[in-house]
């Protein structure tokens, strides 16, 4: 957690005295310098979120105020990555929300065994926890033989994390116990090997898996898909970015083919509601049926 | 002063208090009501739906990107801080601030800084210092800042400690809380705006 230099935690906002409308302009103006120049896009993230972040950084680089960081990061390509990861890694964790797994066992397995050859995206995987964490439902099920994973996320410094496959060895117990709840199948030990502080997980989950940068904002359509993961991810977008980001996934999507949102994100407040049925009433599993 | 949105922090000993709270509120309470309340990652939909037993206001969980309606009561889904924008909630799953998420401080320094004199914060029972620091903003910003008296509350620790943090708050019993809230003048609705 960031502290400030009086020994106070972070409120990860502006000083009180901070003019709020002058740190909107100078947020709009931090983010198309990022485009301008780096060509990361992020200026239809949702404010109130990018906000927090940014000024964590602030906090994080000794700075003051928006427009210091902007210089920074403008002149310091390496101030840019930290504020890189900073706005692009979704905390998460293996089987978060393990009623999500269960559901996705029990409902969505059973289609998928109805496809010969099944392509999967994780879209804006961040450090691989749900890659994992479906690979071994796949894997218990029989089906990993047959899918092919595409796990893509705009910053490459996490999918060399995800690609690694080591996770924090004191986070087991935690993955263990979510594991169990979403319905695992064997003993959650078997999928990795304690070394040090990490946990590495078995590479034959993955062998199956492509990680790739993408981002998606900027990019296109680049196959098509049974099942589309983004999970807690479009939650940082605003509402004009996630319709752009569903109209992508639409059209990567085969028909009748299947989107999983985080469990408090929902297809409502989008253009597409009508284009997807809800597999499930509790979690946020959606089919592609126009 | 016309309010536009209350935000409402507790913990330990916060689901007793709340329906207390919630439950005085008369049918077509004219504010929505935003609930951080710190619970079990996996405690799942218990919470609403107990609340929604004693009160004829719509209690759901916010759910991202959702409009704010006057009259409702949100509750933070677990495991996630949620952030108020212009008329909407964002959901974000950074990480937990001194070990909660959501957390109460989050919360109320966005309403404090998205709607500055328009925000109400309240701080109910609890056993840490969690809202103290957002409660804070929220009188900085020129809010109103109430407190459960903490004699009163089950456990006294969070409102003491937000009375510490912001001495000017007002400390009273939950049902002066409730009446507070119901007679604040209340402003006209705000349009979520399509950013």
């Amino acid at each position: 957690m960031a502290v400030s230099l009086t020994g106070e935690e972070s409120l990860d906002g502006p000083p009180i005295s901070y003019n709020a409308e002058l740190e909107r302009i100078e947020i709009e103006l931090l983010l198309e310098g990022l485009f301008r120049h780096y060509g990361f896009d992020f200026r239809s993230y949702a404010y109130a979120s990018i906000r927090r972040r940014l000024w964590k950084r602030i906090e994080a680089e000794g700075l003051s105020s928006i427009s210091d960081l902007q210089a920074r990061v403008l002149h310091d390509p390496s101030a840019m990555e930290r504020l890189l990861l900073d706005l692009s890694v979704s905390v998460t964790a293996m089987f978060r929300d393990p009623g999500f797994y269960q559901v996705f066992r029990e409902d969505v397995v059973p289609l998928l065994r109805t496809y010969p050859f099944i392509r999967i995206w994780h879209a804006g995987c961040s450090s691989g926890e749900e890659v994992y964490s479906t690979a071994i439902v796949l894997e218990e099920e029989g089906l990993l033989e047959r899918t092919r994973i595409y796990a893509t996320d705009i910053n490459d410094a996490v999918l060399q994390q995800a690609r690694a496959g080591i996770f924090p060895l004191n986070r087991m117990q935690e993955y263990t116990e979510n594991y169990i709840r979403g319905g695992g199948k064997r003993s959650f030990s078997e999928y990795y090997t304690a070394k040090y502080d990490g946990a590495l997980f078995s590479p034959s989950l993955t062998r199956n898996t492509v990680f790739s940068q993408h981002n998606l904002v900027t990019d296109r359509s680049f196959s098509e898909f049974t099942v589309i993961f983004c999970r807690n991810v479009l939650i940082y977008f605003d509402r004009d970015l996630q319709n752009r980001v569903h109209a992508l996934f639409y059209d990567s999507l085969v028909t009748l083919g299947i989107l999983a949102l985080g469990s408090k994100e929902s297809l409502k407040f989008s253009q597409y509601e009508a284009c997807y049925e809800k597999l499930h009433p509790r979690e946020r599993l959606y089919r592609k049926v126009r | 002063m016309p309010y536009e949105i209350i935000v409402v922090g507790t913990s330990w000993g916060g689901l007793a208090a709340l329906r207390e709270l919630i439950g005085a509120l008369p049918a077509g309470f004219g504010l929505p009501l935003v609930v951080v309340q710190h619970r079990h990652k996996r405690s799942g939909q218990l919470l609403p739906s107990i609340l929604q037993d004693g009160t004829h206001l719509c209690v759901c969980e916010a759910e991202d990107k959702a409009p704010i309606e006057a009259g409702n009561v949100y509750i933070a889904p677990a495991d996630y801080h949620l952030l108020i924008e212009d008329g909407h909630f964002a959901l974000s799953t950074d990480e937990p601030v001194r070990y909660s998420r959501p957390s109460i401080d989050v919360t109320f320094v966005s309403a404090a800084d998205g709607y500055g004199e328009h925000s109400v914060g309240v701080v109910l029972t609890g056993a840490n210092a969690d809202g103290a620091r957002g409660l804070k903003r929220i009188y900085d910003r020129g809010g109103l800042a109430l407190v459960q008296r903490p004699a009163s509350a089950e456990s006294p620790t969070m409102p003491a400690a937000a009375l510490q943090s912001v001495p000017q708050a007002r400390a009273l019993s939950i049902s002066e809380i409730a009446a507070t809230l119901t007679s604040l003048p209340v402003a006209s609705a705000r349009h979520s705006e399509i950013r």
